[in-house]
């Protein structure tokens, strides 16, 4: 038993209500650089949708995540050499266009246009060019609340195995949204597909990141990584992803997007794992097993012989008592309601989501419910099982039921608590639970104070041998080129071919300019 | 005044450029290896024409380039010795040449014309990577040209001329431009640009050719970094 400490995240679904907040803020932060507009280390996608970048779920295309082949597990793009010989040019890589062509508006028009019959419209220019753009094509989160047909949006890798073509009907559509970010893997196959050893994963809290000194650009990662969050910045010819705001986490506090979160979905926590078992776990024969087989790589954190282990691997001991408080462990491991994305990727993912209830489908109807005992039957569900199950546990519908019948069980209970004034226990005996787990569960899933959903021990800079002395008049937060980086976060240029930030004022063309000399610059 | 001039370019001209090329890329690495990448622009424009392209273009130049590093270099003895005779050697050479020559050719003919083109590859590269870019399609026209100056005389005298140029240049021998004094300009116009390339190497996107990645064949998938701790 190798045991080691990662900072886990879990997503209550059941309660996103899609209001972008995370993505806006992580935006702000962190990728609103040049070479960067495009990407979105955090995004939210409406589901049923085909996502960001296009298509992202479908590793035939792809080929990103493990496989097995012949009993080893490998990157599904090919072993080692098979990955160099592609080295010169990529075939899984995403273009540009299958994220979206980045773009701004011509904002200035409609302070200085000419006097004219009609309103000024802001025009759109592409970022990458400066040209204007007469039409955009696709955008960020462009299948907003189920934007757009749903013939394209059908293609949803999530739609394996379901008859879809019932929920295009107006009266069973179904929505729900799925923000996504890096998954910090305990397998990540972006790290095993870089050919510069670049990618790695910390040890003392698992968050996976890109060394920017040391990335050459081969973006091997970019079609590695399953869940497509590796970007490339063309501005500065390297590769980035989220960084778990590791800078936050440090000092114990929550990332961006979980801080500001209103829904108050986002949960953080210490996991503790075993790190012997990991590849043991990746590699199991069936891809339904993969959920199964990581519970079993996390440690328990009240287990003398595991907290023994842990002391020998110098975890520090709030590290352990923040793990015995971890909301993330219970919810994962004790309550069972969250779930790793796409498991069958087997990148053993450590950002897990609660699935999300939905209003009962046949209610309108029949005028009654099925019910199943006290609770209605998870498949009268707006959202079929089967869909979270191929999102969540490789299309084994038997934990998702688990964790639905659960969470209906906790409402009713505290509805005939709270409403009736008797409480309802029978309920919570018909899915395994007792009353003082529920409470537990209220408090955490329902109630979701912010120091229960944030539980984050900080770095023990203290017993690190870096010597913070080193670190006065530093350059502070750099992109990696040190002290080289502008304000705008770009490189600056150097005799060695840093390539300069464009100063992309617009309008740059002659027809864009409207009679006053005054060049619009965007700052 | 010729003499001169070819004394400069092919004795002095040649550690000028190699100093600038190892200098320049060690201090270029200590320095500023945020700057050190391929510089790659696939995702900008990332089609069939720029995957068959860049293949063919990297297979081309990295077999010319091994093909010039051992052709200039192995010294005579060593290849008559295995009963190969300098005609012959130079036969091998204008035809693996001739082939490897082509292959790049066909590639960087694609690769300048995205570049030129493609308004997204144009605008948000660098003018310097346009630069390297030609200066790569010129070196290669002109190495192609001295194909048929060197079927005019199958014998490998004039290659003799210039692997003794080279190898005195590699052994620091002072005599080294002498051997290549009447040589057709078309070879030395070949090797004037070579040396460019070399002079311009730290402050391109070429640097990249040092950090070949065959590390990574021989290395295990995962990486986990540990911090130093007390």
């Amino acid at each position: 038993m190798k045991v080691r400490a990662q900072i886990g995240k879990v997503l209550n679904l059941d309660k996103c209500i899609g209001c972008h907040t995370c993505s806006v803020t992580c935006k702000n932060v962190w990728t609103s650089r040049e070479g960067m507009e495009y990407a979105w280390f955090n995004n939210v996608e409406s589901k049923p949708g085909i996502g960001y970048p296009k298509d992202w779920e479908n590793q035939d295309r792809w080929n990103g995540g493990w496989s097995m082949k012949g009993g080893k597990l490998q990157p599904k793009a090919g072993g080692k050499w098979r990955l160099l010989a592609k080295i010169f040019a990529n075939p899984d890589l995403p273009g540009i266009d299958d994220y979206y062509e980045p773009f701004n508006y011509d904002y200035q028009r409609l302070h200085n246009a000419a006097d004219s019959k009609h309103q000024p419209v802001a025009k759109p220019f592409s970022a990458l060019t400066g040209r204007p753009m007469d039409k955009i094509e696709w955008g960020p989160n462009w299948e907003e609340i189920l934007g757009g047909e749903f013939e394209k949006r059908s293609k949803d890798y999530n739609f394996q195995n379901i008859q879809k073509e019932m929920y295009g009907q107006f009266e069973n559509t179904f929505l729900m949204y799925l923000p996504r970010l890096c998954e910090h893997c305990l397998n990540p196959t972006c790290v095993a597909s870089c050919p510069s050893g670049a990618i790695y994963k910390r040890e003392e809290d698992g968050i996976v990141l890109i060394d920017q000194d040391k990335c050459r650009g081969w973006r091997m990662c970019i079609s590695g990584c399953p869940y497509k969050k590796i970007y490339y910045n063309w501005q500065a010819g390297k590769s980035e992803k989220c960084t778990f705001c590791f800078p936050r986490i440090e000092v114990g506090q929550p990332t961006v997007c979980s801080e500001t979160c209103v829904g108050r979905i986002r949960y953080l926590g210490v996991i503790l794992y075993d790190a012997d078992r990991i590849k043991e776990a990746a590699s199991s024969a069936s891809e339904q097993d993969l959920y199964e087989e990581q519970l079993k790589v996390f440690l328990d954190p009240n287990d003398p012989e595991v907290l023994a282990a842990a002391r020998k691997e110098g975890i520090p001991e709030d590290w352990l008592e923040a793990a015995q408080r971890s909301p993330v462990y219970k919810m994962a491991m004790d309550w069972k309601v969250a779930f790793p994305l796409h498991p069958e990727y087997r990148t053993l993912p450590m950002v897990w989501y609660i699935p999300p209830l939905s209003p009962i489908q046949s209610a309108a109807d029949a005028g009654v419910l099925e019910t199943d005992g006290l609770i209605p039957k998870v498949e009268n569900l707006r959202i079929p099982v089967k869909y979270l199950a191929n999102m969540l546990t490789a299309g084994d519908e038997r934990p998702v039921i688990h964790a639905l019948e659960r969470m209906l069980a906790m409402r009713h209970f505290k509805r005939s608590q709270t409403v009736d004034g008797t409480p309802n226990h029978q309920v919570l005996e018909q899915v395994g639970l007792d009353e003082e787990t529920v409470e537990d569960m209220y408090q955490i899933m329902a109630i979701a104070n912010y120091e229960h959903r944030f539980d984050i021990p900080t770095a023990k800079r203290e017993l690190s041998l870096e010597d913070p002395y080193g670190e006065r008049s530093g350059c502070g937060f750099s992109f990696g080129d040190g002290c080289h980086t502008t304000s705008g976060g770009t490189t600056r240029t150097d005799i060695f071919g840093g390539k300069p930030s464009r100063r992309r004022g617009f309008p740059a063309r002659v027809e864009f300019r409207t009679g006053s000399n005054d060049k619009a610059e965007e700052s | 005044m010729y003499q001169y001039l070819n004394e400069f370019f092919f004795g002095v001209f040649p550690y000028i450029a190699g100093s600038v090329f190892i200098l320049g890329s060690l201090v270029r690495f200590d320095k500023s290896q945020y700057t050190w990448r391929t510089g790659s622009s696939q995702m900008l424009s990332n089609d069939r024409k720029f995957l068959i392209g860049n293949n063919l273009f990297h297979i081309g130049v990295i077999a010319l380039f091994f093909g010039h590093l051992f052709g200039l270099l192995t010294p005579t003895a060593v290849y008559t010795s295995l009963g190969m005779s300098t005609g012959a050697k130079q036969l091998i050479a204008i035809i693996a040449g001739g082939i490897f020559g082509l292959i790049c050719l066909a590639g960087i003919a694609i690769l300048a014309h995205r570049r030129t083109t493609d308004p997204r590859v144009r605008r948000t590269g660098s003018r310097m990577d346009m630069f390297i870019l030609y200066l790569l399609f010129a070196q290669l026209l002109t190495g192609l040209l001295t194909i048929p100056v060197s079927t005019g005389h199958l014998d490998g005298e004039v290659m003799l001329q210039i692997t003794a140029w080279a190898q005195s240049l590699v052994t620091f021998r002072p005599d080294a431009a002498s051997h290549i004094l009447d040589i057709h300009w078309i070879y030395k116009l070949h090797m004037f640009l070579g040396m460019i390339m070399f002079l311009i190497f730290p402050f391109t996107r070429l640097v990249h050719i040092w950090s070949v990645p065959l590390g990574y064949a021989f290395r295990a998938y995962q990486i986990v970094r540990r911090r130093p701790v007390v």
